[in-house]
């Protein structure tokens, strides 16, 4: 049936149809409701005229407050647990920002800093999920136990095991944005490779070549008496991540940058990434988490949360996918 | 095809696909055209009421008081927009769980204030989510005056709110608050246009286990670790925060 063969049809009867007033009336207030939900907002902004005060009880549409306000974690602060058990002991301090140099080196110093903090801005094309460099590397890159670009920069080139041959800086950086970012990395002379290397050369100004600075990577968590455990893991990451991550580990998402970044699925790092190991990921949740807070969790919560992450789904190793 | 569809459900279309048998009269209510009228209605009364009963109470609230509550606008502004003279905080566009549970803590005790502690423990608890409906649904903090002359104290705030300081375990403010301390409903509030007085009060509170009511323990932690200079630049920052261009 077509329109045109039903307009004919009504010509031909000729029989008005109550059923045309419902629908009109009832389209009229479909559009009417859509214009007044903004209009309202709009409106409210002005203070109401007194006449419109609600009769008593019409706000009071049976939902108790508090209903749907999302779980809030409560806890009352130990003072042992609020104080870090340890202070970070380090014997290098890269510059402050302030002393970046002027110039084209310092053009490319500055932009490997923007690269590092906003990847998903600045090398877009390179990135592969949601996540930024400093998601892993606290402060920029430079926090201590946190992976720091200062104390990674002197350690190349290097052997490594996991690709079983020597490795340039630029390498070890490719590796990040292969397996962390899940991307592709970029050449070692674009833009941006020389912009990273530019800013980790930077920070480690002063730094001893080829030796193992206090800071460097995550600290090394000892095993745990008890074996790593998710179903322990979850309990920890419920009452101590999920307030930051989500209870889905998806992070935090305001206006379409990532405040919190994802843990797993498919804009989390993939499989091949070092984070995906569970020794990794418990030495730096141990040192880092949650903000401000390191070293807070006990040792063993630090191993089952990242036996918990390790349990959940992630984008594959790039090198399995092809060869098996 | 949609539009047949569409068509074979208009009222009168019965009559070309099936006709009506002659001792039926023309004019019977089609069933399908009143249910989708009733429907139609239903969604318009309800979604032009129901959703915004709670904001129009809350604005009631706001500007006339209730219930043996003063108005919020009498301290809060006429637009939320707080009074910084007095350091009371800006409520315009702050996160609906983060006010219903300041008010909830102003009346049961867990956050002190003598000032607010009287007048939550007035308000009901449908009032509460009111105002916090009315509050969160006004707009936010946007710069509208130019930022404050660039001074040492005032970039010494924009690096604590923007990069922390991690020598000392110090996450950056907008690293919870949001990329430009717009807040990160449900539990990390709007820090930006935050009057000076109100954020330098809080950041003291927190650093003497006065202000106790943050989730984990988080702010405390990190106010824990500030120094009277360092909450005193932040709190100027935050006040009127801008943020230096993006790299090239």
């Amino acid at each position: 049936m077509s329109f045109r063969t039903w307009y004919e049809s009504q010509k031909q009867t000729r029989t008005f149809h109550p059923g045309w007033i419902v629908m009109a009336v009832g389209g009229a207030l479909v559009v009417a409701g859509i214009i007044a939900i903004p209009a309202t907002l709009v409106a409210e902004t002005a203070p109401p005229p007194a006449a419109a005060a609600p009769p008593a009880g019409i706000s009071d549409h049976g939902k108790a407050p508090g209903t749907d306000m999302p779980k809030v974690i409560e806890q009352t602060p130990d003072p042992a647990r609020l104080r870090n058990a340890k202070t970070i002991q380090v014997d290098f301090s890269p510059p402050p920002d302030e002393a970046m140099p002027t110039g084209e080196f310092g053009q490319a110093v500055r932009l490997g800093k923007a690269i590092f903090t906003d990847t998903q801005t600045y090398a877009r094309q390179y990135v592969g999920n949601k996540l930024n460099c400093v998601n892993c590397h606290l402060g920029a890159g430079r926090k201590a136990d946190s992976a720091p670009l200062w104390a990674a920069y002197g350690m190349f080139p290097a052997y490594r095991d996991k690709n079983k041959h020597v490795n340039t800086y630029e390498e070890r950086l490719a590796g990040c944005f292969r397996f962390s970012m899940n991307g592709k990395a970029p050449a070692p002379d674009s833009k941006e490779m020389v912009a990273l290397v530019s800013y980790s050369y930077w920070l480690a100004k002063g730094a001893p070549i080829g030796v193992e600075l206090k800071g460097r990577g995550y600290p090394t968590l000892p095993e745990p008496p008890q074996k790593p455990d998710a179903a322990r893991g979850k309990q920890v990451f419920e009452a101590n991540c999920a307030l930051c991550h989500g209870a889905d580990g998806q992070g935090t998402e305001m206006s379409g940058r990532y405040v919190f970044p994802p843990l797993w699925g498919k804009n989390s790092f993939n499989g091949g990434a070092g984070m995906s190991k569970v020794k990794n990921a418990a030495a730096f949740v141990h040192a880092n988490m949650p903000l401000g807070k390191g070293n807070s969790l006990s040792e063993q919560e630090a191993w089952d949360v990242a036996q918990y992450l390790d349990s959940k789904p992630r984008p594959p190793d790039p090198r399995k996918g092809k060869s098996s | 095809m949609p539009l047949s569809f569409i068509v074979a459900w208009m009222p009168g279309s019965r009559n070309r696909v099936l006709p009506r048998p002659p001792h039926l009269p023309a004019r019977a209510t089609d069933f399908r055209s009143l249910l989708a009228g009733v429907v139609s209605i239903a969604w318009g009364a309800t979604g032009a009421s129901l959703a915004h009963a709670d904001r129009l109470a809350g604005a009631t609230l706001a500007q006339q008081g209730g219930g043996g509550a003063p108005a919020c606008m009498t301290c809060h502004g006429a637009q939320g927009e707080g009074q910084a003279a007095a350091g009371f905080p800006r409520l315009a566009g702050q996160g609906q769980a983060y006010l219903l549970k300041q008010l909830q803590a102003f009346a049961d005790g867990t956050r002190k204030n003598p000032q607010m502690a009287p007048i939550a423990r007035s308000l009901s608890a449908a009032q509460m989510r009111d105002a916090a409906d009315y509050y969160a649904s006004l707009p936010g903090w946007k710069q509208t005056t130019a930022p404050h002359t660039p001074s040492a104290q005032y970039a010494q705030g924009l690096k604590i709110a923007t990069e922390g300081d991690w020598t000392k375990e110090m996450p950056a403010c907008f690293a919870c608050h949001g990329i430009t301390g717009e807040g990160v409903p449900p539990h990390f509030p709007a820090l930006a246009g935050q009057p000076m007085a109100y954020t330098q009060t809080q950041l003291n509170a927190w650093r003497a286990a006065q202000r106790t009511n943050d989730p984990l323990g988080l702010m405390q932690a990190v106010a824990e670790k500030m120094s009277d200079a360092e909450i005193a630049a932040v709190s100027r920052y935050l006040e009127n925060p801008s943020r230096p261009g993006k790299e090239k």
